[in-house]
């Protein structure tokens, strides 16, 4: 019954007691960064923070109080109010349903062009893949606030800071689809001697199209949040509307674009998720 | 061939007529969507204003915004009433100026005496010159430009250029007249403007002069590898201190570039994205643990976090932003504070989700050795989860980084702030041009660390999803 142990039994254990060590000694290195990087940060944030702390934790509900308690003052008045910033969140809508639009049809372009399976040329590849770097780095509201110090107040700076970050985000997201797509079609279509718009058109547009939609929506809520913020440094729409109405200090009006900000956000979440889900199927 | 061809093909129609209604079918909602999209495109353009692009695109503004982001220029300024006087000053500061006695800093060898001893030159990178004298300005040596010209004040104290009348357009090309002004700019790097009471000359030359070191710095003379190099030296520059301090102080307070400040607001903004990001895991990991299915059995809670999650994301980081600023004013606070609630929401549901698709068997086999619930979760379910964990607080710092700034440039200080201020100014675009430079060095980096960290940790780079 007691068949004899193996004979490296014992290197074995060391072996596993080597590596188990190891596994803790760079675990501890690993939280021993991080709790560095976070005194650091805390060290930096005491350092520059104009407020205290302990002040500001104590502060933390006032101001909501203030805007809820001016709200309830008004009593059924409110309402009214709510719809009339519905327009100025229109503004906000189409500002990132547009530049979503025109950012995905240049995405799919850059992607197209810096997809290893479509497009032999490195160089090419290179070019496009770095251009897309540097246009998704950019935060939009640096591109924003070049552009309205350029041309003036209007919602045009915002559509062309979106659109450039929007072509740059999705063009990587679109690239990873492409070069994940089968190969097989693009091979079928090429032995019966298909020029290369059509390999793209009928292999593999088909197969990545419902995977691009997906991501467009996904970037339609990001692009929404965006212009509000935007809106907020002087693009128009609700944007716009809060950021002056916090500096008249009306609690309520204030209150009513947040709802209406808030309701509109979280019915997209919804929305596209749901839709997302049509499109690619569940979980993915 | 092709008849034989086409009668298979109509052969095929007919063997599966449904499959082929269907393709047509499946077309034309592609095609009926596609002209939505396309009508939608054609609105948006006009209720944006697109169409209005041309009519706002000040090519001017534009070409003296770039021109500034990588040239500087300095002025040469003359009052007539005093034609020696001549102010040479570094990009128009009156605290730049060249050639003052106190501070030891000549004159440049672009301004020298003219030839006939009398007039005062400046000489344009270009080799066009500029000669000042008492009663008058000559625009000489040009090139592209035949001839020389001259520009005088007449007799009402109005400056005109000389034989204009005897000038057709073409020879105009760079001057502009006014009545009270006769300017000369042939390319955007010379511009030479007349006045009634003075002459004001514009010298641009490429690059971004006192980048390291600024005009009154006495490490100025030197480069920055020579200044790097005296640091090793013990002759000290100025004897209050050692030169490896003098170079570092230099460095930091330079008025230029105020390479101190904006570090030290970058790295505000880095403060804010990585606590933020650190904030939002730590709390995401518990509430994430209480809203999966598969570790709280009590509906109702899991229901409340969930809207919990979806409350927090919803609240976007600007509103969070704005009330975080009114309680703790505008520092890394607000910021820290704004990102970590929004991914609390986001990273609670990624998280949550993930536990939720865990392996059962894991979890099973940890019960099987009577193990308590709590074990179960820590030997069953972490293991699996913690790499997607971490890739995707991973891939969420990138992506704050960009809000940090951004929640910057709304009040909370930062980089943000910093960009919007040297915007402001309308003058100080090279500063404009290094914070964007910076910012997106900064943003590269951070998303080349997480791949690199997501790397050595999980093997994969992607962003885990399941």
């Amino acid at each position: 019954m007691t068949k004899a142990l193996p004979a490296n039994l014992e290197q074995i254990e060391v072996n596993l007691k080597k590596l188990t060590n190891q596994r803790t000694r760079s675990s501890l290195l690993g939280i021993a960064i991080l709790i560095l990087i976070f005194f650091g940060g805390t060290l930096v944030s005491l350092e520059a923070n104009a407020g205290s702390f302990g002040r500001g934790i104590a502060n933390f509900f006032n101001y909501p109080r203030d805007l809820f308690v001016d709200t309830f003052e008004m009593g059924w008045k409110y309402w009214p109010r709510v719809v009339k910033y519905i327009p100025e969140l229109i503004i906000t809508l189409n500002i990132a349903l547009f530049s979503t639009s025109i950012g995905f049809i240049l995405a799919i372009i850059f992607a197209i062009f810096s997809s290893r399976n479509l497009i032999r040329n490195k160089k090419v590849i290179q070019f496009t893949k770095f251009l897309m770097d540097v246009t998704r780095s950019f935060p939009t509201l640096i591109i924003a606030m070049v552009f309205l110090y350029l041309m003036g107040k209007s919602s045009l700076p915002a559509v062309i800071a979106i659109t450039i970050h929007t072509a740059g985000a999705l063009g990587k997201l679109f690239t990873e689809a492409i070069e994940n797509c089968d190969g097989k079609p693009i091979e079928g279509l090429s032995s019966v001697g298909a020029t290369w718009t059509q390999k793209i058109r009928f292999s593999v547009l088909p197969q990545v199209l419902p995977l691009f939609l997906s991501y467009g929506i996904l970037r339609l809520e990001i692009n929404v949040r965006e212009s509000t913020i935007l809106g907020f440094v002087g693009a128009g729409g609700i944007g716009e509307m809060l950021a002056a109405l916090i500096q008249w200090n009306y609690g309520a009006d204030v209150l009513a674009c947040m709802f209406l900000l808030v309701g509109t956000i979280i019915a997209l979440d919804y929305l596209s998720a749901y839709w997302r889900h049509k499109l690619i199927g569940a979980n993915q | 061939m092709s008849s034989s061809l086409a009668i298979q093909r109509e052969n095929i129609r007919k063997l599966f007529p449904d499959t082929f209604k269907q393709a047509r079918k499946s077309r034309l909602r592609g095609q009926i969507i596609f002209f939505l999209v396309l009508v939608y495109l054609i609105v948006g353009f006009f209720t944006l204003d697109v169409v209005d692009i041309p009519k706002k695109w000040k090519p001017q503004n534009a070409a003296m915004f770039v021109l500034d982001t990588y040239a500087h220029k300095d002025h040469v300024t003359m009052k007539w009433e005093n034609h020696e006087d001549i102010k040479i000053a570094f990009e128009g500061n009156y605290r730049s100026v060249y050639g003052r006695d106190n501070l030891d800093k000549s004159i440049p060898d672009w301004f020298y005496k003219n030839s006939d001893n009398v007039g005062n030159v400046v000489e344009f990178n270009n080799k066009g010159k500029a000669i000042l004298y008492k009663d008058k300005v000559e625009i000489v040596n040009f090139p592209k430009y035949e001839r020389d010209f001259t520009i005088k004040l007449n007799s009402n104290g109005k400056p005109y250029l000389v034989g204009s009348e005897d000038l057709v357009i073409e020879d105009l090309k760079g001057f502009r007249i006014t009545e009270n002004r006769v300017e000369f700019r042939p390319t955007l790097y010379e511009r030479i403007q007349v006045y009634p009471k003075k002459v004001e000359i514009h010298r641009y030359s490429i690059g971004w002069k006192y980048f390291w070191f600024d005009f009154s710095s006495p490490l100025e003379p030197y480069t920055f590898f020579e200044a790097l190099g005296l640091t090793f030296s013990k002759e000290r520059v100025v004897p209050e201190m050692s030169n490896l301090k003098l170079f570092l102080t230099e460095i930091k307070n330079n008025e230029a570039f105020m390479h101190g400040r904006v570090w030290w607001a970058m790295l505000e903004t880095i403060v804010m994205a990585v606590l933020g990001t650190m904030f939002a895991t730590v709390m995401a990991l518990p509430l994430s643990f209480l809203a999966a299915y598969n570790v709280t059995p009590i509906k109702t809670l899991r229901f409340m976090l969930r809207r919990l999650f979806d409350t927090l994301r919803g609240i976007d980081f600007l509103i969070w932003s704005l009330i975080f600023l009114r309680a703790f004013g505008p520092g890394p606070f607000t910021g820290i504070f704004a990102i970590g609630f929004t991914d609390t929401g986001t990273l609670g549901k990624l998280y949550s989700e993930a536990i939720e698709n865990t392996e059962k068997k894991q979890q099973e086999g940890v019960q099987s050795t009577g193990a308590s619930k709590f074990l179960q979760h820590r030997f069953g379910i972490i293991p699996q989860i913690l790499p997607i964990f971490v890739s995707q607080s991973l891939y969420y710092l990138e992506s704050n980084t960009r809000g940090a700034v951004i929640i910057g440039a709304m009040g909370a200080g930062g980089i943000g702030l910093q960009f919007l201020g040297a915007l402001a100014t309308g003058n100080d675009f090279e500063n404009v041009a290094y914070m964007a430079i910076l910012v997106l060095a900064v943003v590269i980096f951070m998303d080349r660390l997480s791949a690199w960290l997501r790397r050595i940790l999980i093997g994969s780079d992607q962003l885990i999803v399941r």
